[in-house]
């Protein structure tokens, strides 16, 4: 077991995350931030808690979005839905995925497609915590990466949050 | 997590985290289904046939609508335009369809055990739209649904079925489901349309006087007169039954308390309920047929993808 960032780096990263996201999209103005059910959503909360230290939270349009129903290997084995919440229009906004790894790209692929159901964004952005590189399935890059790593398929990336581990960090199995 | 069972042939069949399990995933499924594209990508690589060997309005409707928004492929089969009526049996009607390569079969049949006795004689997974005077699983399913959404929970709400339920597989699905579920039943009805042990059978309390079943509930669950059902005449007159037994405003007044009022369709109004009551506030009628989609899609999906 390697650690990739220790809680203190998690931190800071999300903060740069958060800085990044706004440097690119100043005020937020026609922007909107969805985090992937059920994982990116940790991170997601984390940076729109940042953000809401730089901007009043009436600026910031945050949703949720489960891409269950989108994956390509849904027939393989059962998955379970979790909750979609996108409480605004995302008609010509312009859109930062969150989610916590990039690895293959398929959870990615299958979002663009669920995202579609809503509206027809201006732009989509990425944004995750780390990039596992070399490990694509399809033509999927990250515009806001915290971290990229390399690794191998039978190494695991964890990514561990206070919610739910008890502890904030990241470390590969 | 997946059900643990390979058909939905009754409520009789499925445990309790099988009906949480299908409940949660039809919340998901009523999300999508307010998205502008209300449509997924889940099922398009399966086909699914719909036999209806006894008419049906909204069930079909809302099986065929469910399938189309999981982007599966369907055929519909109406017994009375098809071979069926030149004496092809069940079994070789539903093998002929199978050789074409579909995956699941959503049957209603006015004989009971009609998709049991198919179930052991093919290897696609079956969904029980309505068996004859058995069960009306997914009727069941979508009727919980819309009282969770109502009250938040099933366990310890109220719920009197009213009407005939010696012919009634909704009742039956119903009791079945609401029992597993932890909610308390009342069965109110003349005594020749309630079945003789039904107390024992399934630990009901059984009101004669309507009006004390109502008293006693959170949700009244009003079933269709099934005249088509009943071979020997169980009670003088329609209008007598209305009299006795039909739920009018002035009656939901008298009690002096707010329930719901649910249907499964189709109405006779006039006779189990006045329209006053049918369009009034407290019906949950429309909701009941919107949630059924919902409720379809969820169980299809679920079925359909059996971890192989």
């Amino acid at each position: 077991m390697k650690t990739i960032l220790s809680e203190a780096q998690l931190a800071l990263t999300v903060k740069r995350l958060a800085h990044q996201i706004l440097e690119n999209n100043l005020q937020l103005a026609d922007t909107v931030l969805i985090g992937l059910q059920p994982r990116g959503i940790y991170l997601s909360d984390r940076i729109v808690h940042e953000l809401m230290q730089l901007l009043p939270p009436s600026q910031i349009e945050y949703g949720k979005l489960d891409i269950t129903f989108y994956r390509d290997d849904v027939r393989k084995s059962l998955h379970i839905a979790n909750e979609t919440d996108i409480p605004f229009s995302i008609e010509n906004k312009k859109v930062v995925l969150i989610d916590d790894v990039l690895y293959t790209g398929r959870t990615i692929r299958a979002a663009l497609d669920a995202l579609l159901a809503f509206g027809r964004p201006s732009k989509v952005s990425l944004c995750v915590l780390i990039d596992r590189r070399f490990s694509r399935e399809l033509p999927i890059q990250p515009d806001y990466a915290g971290k990229a790593i390399d690794t191998i398929i039978t190494q695991k990336v964890k990514v561990c949050w206070k919610e739910r581990d008890q502890v904030d960090e990241v470390v590969l199995l | 997590m997946k059900l643990s069972t390979k058909h939905l042939l009754g409520i009789k069949d499925l445990n309790r985290d099988d009906i949480q399990l299908i409940l949660s995933t039809a919340a998901q499924f009523k999300e999508v289904l307010q998205r502008p594209v209300k449509k997924v990508p889940s099922l398009r690589d399966v086909t699914i046939v719909n036999l209806f060997y006894e008419n049906s309005t909204r069930t079909r409707m809302s099986f065929e609508l469910a399938e189309r928004r999981l982007s599966a492929d369907t055929l519909n089969f109406a017994a009375s335009s098809s071979s069926a009526a030149k004496g092809e049996t069940l079994l070789d009607t539903v093998n002929n369809i199978l050789s074409m390569k579909v995956d699941l079969v959503v049957m209603r049949h006015s004989a009971s055990g009609a998709p049991h006795f198919l179930a052991q004689h093919i290897p696609a997974a079956i969904v029980n739209a309505g068996d004859g005077i058995n069960e009306h699983p997914t009727q069941a399913l979508l009727d919980a649904f819309s009282m969770q959404e109502k009250f938040g929970k099933l366990e310890g709400l109220k719920v009197t079925i009213v009407g005939d339920i010696m012919h009634s597989r909704v009742a039956m699905s119903n009791m079945y489901l609401l029992q597993k579920m932890g909610a308390e039943i009342t069965i109110a009805g003349p005594p020749t349309l309630i079945p003789k042990y039904i107390q024992e059978a399934f630990n009901v309390r059984v009101e004669y006087n309507l009006q004390k079943a109502l008293a006693w509930c959170d949700v009244a669950n009003v079933l269709r007169i099934q005249l088509e059902r009943q071979n020997q005449p169980l009670f003088s007159s329609l209008r007598e039954y209305n009299l006795a037994y039909g739920i009018s405003r002035s009656m939901l007044e008298s009690i002096n308390k707010e329930i719901v009022i649910m249907h499964p369709g189709p109405i006779n109004r006039g006779v189990e309920l006045d329209s006053d009551v049918a369009d009034g506030p407290h019906s949950i009628i429309l909701d009941q047929v919107e949630n059924g989609v919902a409720v379809r899609m969820a169980v299809l999906y679920l079925l359909a993808n059996r971890d192989q």
